[in-house]
This record gives C-alpha cells, structure tokens and sequence, in this order.
C-alpha cells in the first residue's frame, strides 16, 4: 500500500477539470466550480496497491501568481512537497502551455505531461510527435483524450512510475542569456549555505525565482537578515530587464520545442470563426447575449418551479403527520415553525441553485461566458466593475443566494468583493410581496409604478455603491482585463451533472448550515418567552420591535414595522407573514394597514426602501459568509446594506413628503 | 505610420509586436500571455460597445481593454 500525492497543474480552459473528473470519478472531497476553482479540489484513485491523491490546482498560466487563483497553485507547487506534477497540455495551444513547462520543470518535481487531444484538435488537423515532444524536454509525455478518458491508464502507471524513480530529474535545461546564468549560479551559490531557510526549494530555483522578482521570497530571506548578492545592488529597472530576459528565454525554449514537435501548421483557421461573428457582432452581439439571459433566468427559476411544488407538497406530508401525533404544543412549534421551517427554507434554493449552476457550467464549457463578458465589459467597466460581473448581477433579480455563488466566476479579489457587496441590492423575488402589499395599500392605481421604480432605484443604488468601493477602497487594485477568449467547444451534459451534483452538495453543507440556524433563532425570538401566541407583541421579537422602534422613529417606522423588518433577516416572504400576525390575521391585514393612523404613503414608501435595501436574508448572508471567506468583508457586506438603507428610506421619507403630502 | 499601438491597429490588420509598455506587473503579464517583441498580434475586433478588444496571438484569442492594448506597440510594415 502507497499513497502518491499528484498536484494537477495546467492553463486555465485546458480540460484540466475534465481530466481529473475521469482520474478520480466521484471519489472528490469537495465541489467543483465551473470557472475559478477558489479552493483546491481534491479527489482518490485507487489502482492495485497504490492510493493516488489528486489535488486540482486552479489553472494557471504562469507561476508569477498574477490573480489570486495563481497565488493558490504556486503556493500548492511550491510549498506542498507532492510526490509528481502533472501538467495538462492543450494540444491546439501547445506554445503558450509550454511556457508554463519551462516554469514547472525547474521546480525539480517529478512530472508528466498528459498531452490532450480535444476534438478541436482533431478539427484542426493538429499533429503531435509526442515522443519529438518527450525526448526534447526529457518530461514523459502521455497521450490522453481528457472527455472520453482515453489514455488515463498510460497516465496513471507514468505517474507511479516517475515517482518511484530514485534518481534525481534531468529535464531540458532553459538557455538564459550568459550573464543572468553568471547571477543565477552566484545567487545560488550564496543560498546553499542557508538551504533551511527555503523550505522546498533547490538554491538554484530559488535564486532563479529571486532574478524573476519573486517578492514573497524576497522579503522572507530580507526578514531573515540575509543580504542577497546581485539582487539587493540592482536598482528596480534593472531587475525588470533582468525578469524579461527569463521570461523571453523561456518563450524561445517553447517556441523551439513546438516548432520541433508540431507536424501540422495550427491556428491557421479557427472552425468557430463564423459562430464568434455572430456571437460578437457590433448590432447583434448585444441582443444576443440579452435574449441569451433572459432564456437562462427563466429557466433558472420556472424550470426549478416542478422541484418546488413537490417540495412544498413533501412539507405538507410532514405536517399533516405531525397534526396526527398527540404531543406538546412547544415541541409541536419547535418541529413545524422550527425545524420543518428551517429545512424547507435551505431546500427551498436547492433546485434554482442546481439549474443556475448546469447552466452556468454549460455557457463556461461553450466558451460562451467569456463572449458574454467581452460584450458587457465596457458598460461594466464605466461603474466600476467588470464584465463578468453582469450575470451574477442579472441573476440576482431571481434569488441572491446563487447570484453570489456565480462571482465565482470573477478572478480578481477587489472585482469580486465588489459585486458581491452591490448583489443584495438587485430586488429578489422574494421582495416582491412586500411591495405589492404596501404599494397596493398606500398608492392604488400607482402601485405598479411604485414597484418599478424600486427595482430602479435598487440597481441605481448598486451602481452608486459600486463606484464608491472602486473608488474609495479598492483604488489601488488593478483590475486589467487581460482575458483569454477560450475557442467554442460542444458542452459536456455529463460534466455539466457531475458539476452541478458538487455544486448543490456544497451549498447545502455551507450556506445550509447558516440558514437553518437562523431559522432556528427567529422562531425562539417569536416563541419565547414560553406561552406567547408565535410572533405576538410579547414575544421576545415582539418586545425587540418595540426596544429597537425608537431607533426607525427618524424613519416614520412603527414598532410592528420593526418586528416585520427582524423577520425580514429570515426571508422577505416572512414580512408579510408576521405583520399579518402583529396586526390581527392576514385577512384583515390591508385594511387594518390603511386604518393604522401612524402610517402614510410616504411611510410605505421609506419601508419598501428599507425593505429593499437592508439585508437580503439569512440564505444569501450564509453565501455571502462563504464566498467571502472572512467575517471582515461580511461584516462590511452586511454593515454597508443597512447604512445605505437607512440613508436612503430617511432621504425617501422627507424628500418624498415634499411631493406626497404627509 | 508603420509603428502604431494596437489601440490603433484597423481591425483585421496585424503588425509585428515591438515593445510593450505600462506598469511592471500589466507588461509582464501581456509578456506571459505571449505578447512579445517579435510576435505577430491580430487585431480581430472591438467588442459591440467599443471596448475591450479581440486580438489573435499565438493561435488563440486574448481579449483586452483599449487601455491594455495602448500598452502595445505594433510595427504594421514587418506584419503583412
């Protein structure tokens, strides 16, 4: 029994994923995202007595870590240790993946190449002389066809065979220019006598990532009190030329060993080129992509409307067995408001969230989402964000929770954090209820232009925000649009499941968690103390509404407006619910709301405002905690929606008192 | 003029890459993604709004903003 530890290295669009979903099957710890895998995936296989532990780095096109996802799989390759690297290579795109060779080779791993034939490959005529290819970087090089798993076999037993190799690697050496071979050799030199302080790596790569201007190692041999030969004496634009000529050198060996392996002349027409046209045309491009998703948001959440009633009629199963079972009225309250409450609301994004992810996997896997940004980007790009951004936005006017998990997609930190930030702001579906209720109420025949102007000024709102985060926060952080249009490919229905399936099961050990406990604490708030009526003016909720009332008295809000917003934190849906409680049955909930004398029009008005912008809901602050990864940026997530919010209802309620009338 | 960025480039015209500007983490990057001196870089498209750009480098396509592919000069005679 040997357990062999495979870091999966590779350029991103590649079929990277794809091969390591053939290599490990569903033997996969943790789920897979189509675009940016944020974590590292890792997956099993076993063969006779050998363990094979995959890890799927996030593809990458060099090791100088330019996006955070870089800085995940040079971290993996530098400091993990594992027993062999295998870098998947995309035959129609050989040159650009050798030049992340010549940067794999020198880490002095051992490595195999799995040499993927994709059916563009075959389209375009491309021929390879794998052993041309072999027998000049001296890496073993294995044919494979990562979509059908052909040559995963081969793969596999060079894998175990390079790692039960005793002798140390001999791969092609880089020609560097003569005097960055003479620094190299004296940096190298001088670091052999400080070998602990590099951890993994050889003196020799080390003082090569120093010429390259690696600063992380940099500053960690500086804090050591090392005075680093060469480096520390050369002045910035030196060490930039320095750095080119490594990165020319490097071109120039996987220029020459293309050059030598490649049979058939390639990228010399693009079979896609006609659908690109189309896709991308100045008059057509944007409609296209417009139709194209409106059809994928209303799949999302009419083709998830099936899953939902049969959920809904599951529940109605549970409940009803529970009406047959003699037992306490708490514990009764507990399990049905409780727990069946806490479940429905985690399962109740389920479907959404699994269509939304297929269909996103599907436009990834097409090349699509790549077009779909390109034609965006500039629009985005004026307000601060980025072309990807787009979807996720779009999305968001259905449900927030898979909105958030789709800037999954963005690669740069600042670019992400603000779409995630402005998301909550798009009006869900769940808020809808809310406005019809108050808009109906308060405004009449206007209710409809009252509710349009909501999601206007909600997107107005998001803009705004997301200026202001470019602007005043992320100010520094460059955001280049530097970005691959990967070629059209046919999409995988399979691969697209077996995403999905991850992507779900992710979500419901995540964001669920979360969810259900917040459930869990709004349904103790409406039950204690022990003997009051569910969501009563006794309630704790009940005496929270009135302690925090004073607090929205600036804001013309009531202490049953309160309690209704404290719901609100669960779902939205759940507003309308608890204020039919506090104002005696949902029946007589409308007229009882136009008889309150301590409400107006423009009080509805700064309440659907509040409503609107405040918190989304438990689900989507469990996501926005996950994707986030720290409990900063949540809190500043969370902190900025109800700081806007009360601006914004305060700015509504006396502005809009000028025009409606008090 | 036969030395012109690629933010000038007529669409569909090429040139022959001779030196990239910007700040040292963007240059270092288009270096990366294979934008080098000496490379041939297609200007395929501008995107339906005018920004970013669909150039061809290298047997693939590589998108970038106007600002990025001002980053690049271009020797149009060398690229016919």
């Amino acid at each position: 029994m040997k357990d062999i530890r495979i870091l999966l290295a590779g350029n991103p669009n590649v079929g990277k994923t794809t091969l390591f979903n053939s290599l490990c099957g569903v033997h996969q710890h943790t789920g897979n995202y189509p675009g940016v895998t944020v974590e590292i995936k890792e997956g099993k296989r076993q063969i006779n007595d050998h363990s094979l532990f995959v890890s799927d780095l996030p593809g990458t096109y060099s090791l100088s870590a330019f996006t955070p996802d870089e800085q995940v799989a040079r971290d993996a390759l530098l400091t993990s240790n594992p027993d062999a690297v295998v870098q998947i290579v995309d035959a129609t795109n050989i040159e650009r993946n050798l030049f992340l060779t010549t940067q794999l080779m020198e880490i002095g791993l051992p490595m195999v190449i799995a040499l993927n034939m994709s059916d563009l490959a075959d389209e375009q005529k491309i021929t390879i002389d794998a052993e041309c290819l072999e027998k000049n970087l001296k890496i073993p090089v294995v044919r494979i066809v990562a979509r059908n798993g052909e040559g995963i076999e081969k793969l596999v037993d060079t894998i175990i065979r390079v790692t039960e190799k005793k002798t140390p690697v001999d791969y092609k050496k880089i020609e560097y220019p003569h005097s960055v071979t003479t620094h190299i050799a004296e940096i190298g030199n001088y670091l052999s006598s400080h070998v602990s302080l590099l951890g993994k790596l050889s003196p020799h790569y080390a003082a090569i990532r120093l010429m390259e201007g690696d600063e992380h190692l940099e500053k960690m041999l500086h804090d050591q009190g090392l005075v680093i030969p060469f480096i520390d004496k050369c002045d910035p634009a030196e060490r930039d030329g320095i750095a080119e000529d490594i990165l020319l050198a490097r071109y120039r060996t996987s220029e020459e060993v293309t050059t030598c392996a490649v049979k058939c002349s390639m990228g010399a027409v693009m079979p896609a080129d006609l659908i690109d046209q189309v896709l991308t045309h100045r008059l057509f491009g944007i409609p296209i992509f417009l139709s194209c998703m409106w059809f994928a948001f209303q799949i999302t959440f009419s083709a998830s409307n099936p899953f939902l009633v049969g959920i809904e009629y599951l529940f109605g199963i549970f409940t009803e067995m529970m009406n047959g079972v003699e037992m306490d009225p708490f514990i009764r309250s507990f399990l049905a408001d409780g727990v069946i409450g806490g479940v429905g609301s985690v399962l109740v994004f389920v479907p959404s969230i699994f269509v939304m992810f297929i269909l996103l996997s599907i436009l990834e896997d097409t090349g699509y989402l790549a077009r779909a940004a390109f034609v965006m980007d500039r629009f985005m790009h004026s307000v601060g964000l980025h072309g990807k951004s787009f979807i996720p936005f779009l999305i968001g006017f259905g449900c927030n929770v898979p909105a958030i998990m789709a800037t999954r997609t963005l690669q740069s930190k600042a670019d992400r954090i603000i779409t995630i930030i402005t998301i909550p702001f798009m009006s869900c579906a769940a808020r809808l209820p809310v406005y019809v209720l108050f808009a109906g109420v308060f405004f009449g025949a206007a209710a409809g232009n009252v509710i349009f102007f909501l999601y206007v000024l909600g997107i107005a709102v998001a803009i705004i925000s997301a200026m202001i985060f470019r602007r005043f926060v992320f100010r520094d952080e460059p955001s280049p649009f530097i970005m691959e249009l990967p070629p059209y490919r046919k999409p995988s229905g399979l691969a697209a499941a077996v995403h999905m399936w991850y992507k779900g099961k992710e979500y419901l050990k995540r964001a669920g968690i979360v969810i259900f406990g917040g459930v869990l604490v709004v349904w103790a708030l409406a039950t204690f103390p022990v003997g009051v009526e569910y969501g009563s003016v006794d309630s704790l909720a009940g005496i929270l509404g009135q302690v925090f009332q004073p607090l929205f008295a600036p804001l013309g809000f009531n202490w049953q407006l309160v309690v209704g917003l404290i719901f609100g934190f669960v779902a939205k849906e759940v507003v309308v619910g608890s204020l039919g409680t506090l104002y005696g049955g949902e029946e007589m909930l409308e007229s009882s709301l136009a008889a309150d004398p301590t409400l107006s029009p423009v009080i509805a008005l700064a309440y659907m405002v509040f409503v609107l912008l405040y918190f989304p809901c438990v689900a989507a602050f469990g996501v926005i905690r996950q994707e986030l990864g720290n409990w900063k940026w949540t809190c500043i997530a969370v902190g900025w929606g109800i700081l806007v919010a009360y601006i914004v209802a305060f700015i509504t309620l006396h502005v809009g008192s000028l025009f409606i009338g008090a | 003029m036969s030395i012109i960025t690629v933010e000038q480039l007529p669409p569909g015209s090429s040139g022959i890459v001779s030196e990239i500007q910007g700040e040292t983490a963007i240059r270092r990057r288009l270096m990366e993604m294979g934008i080098l001196p000496g490379s041939k870089l297609t200007l395929v498209k501008w995107a339906p709004l005018g920004d970013p750009a669909e150039c061809q480098i290298r047997g693939y396509k590589l998108s970038l903003r106007r600002a990025e592919a001002a980053l690049i000069t271009v020797d149009t005679k060398k690229g016919e």
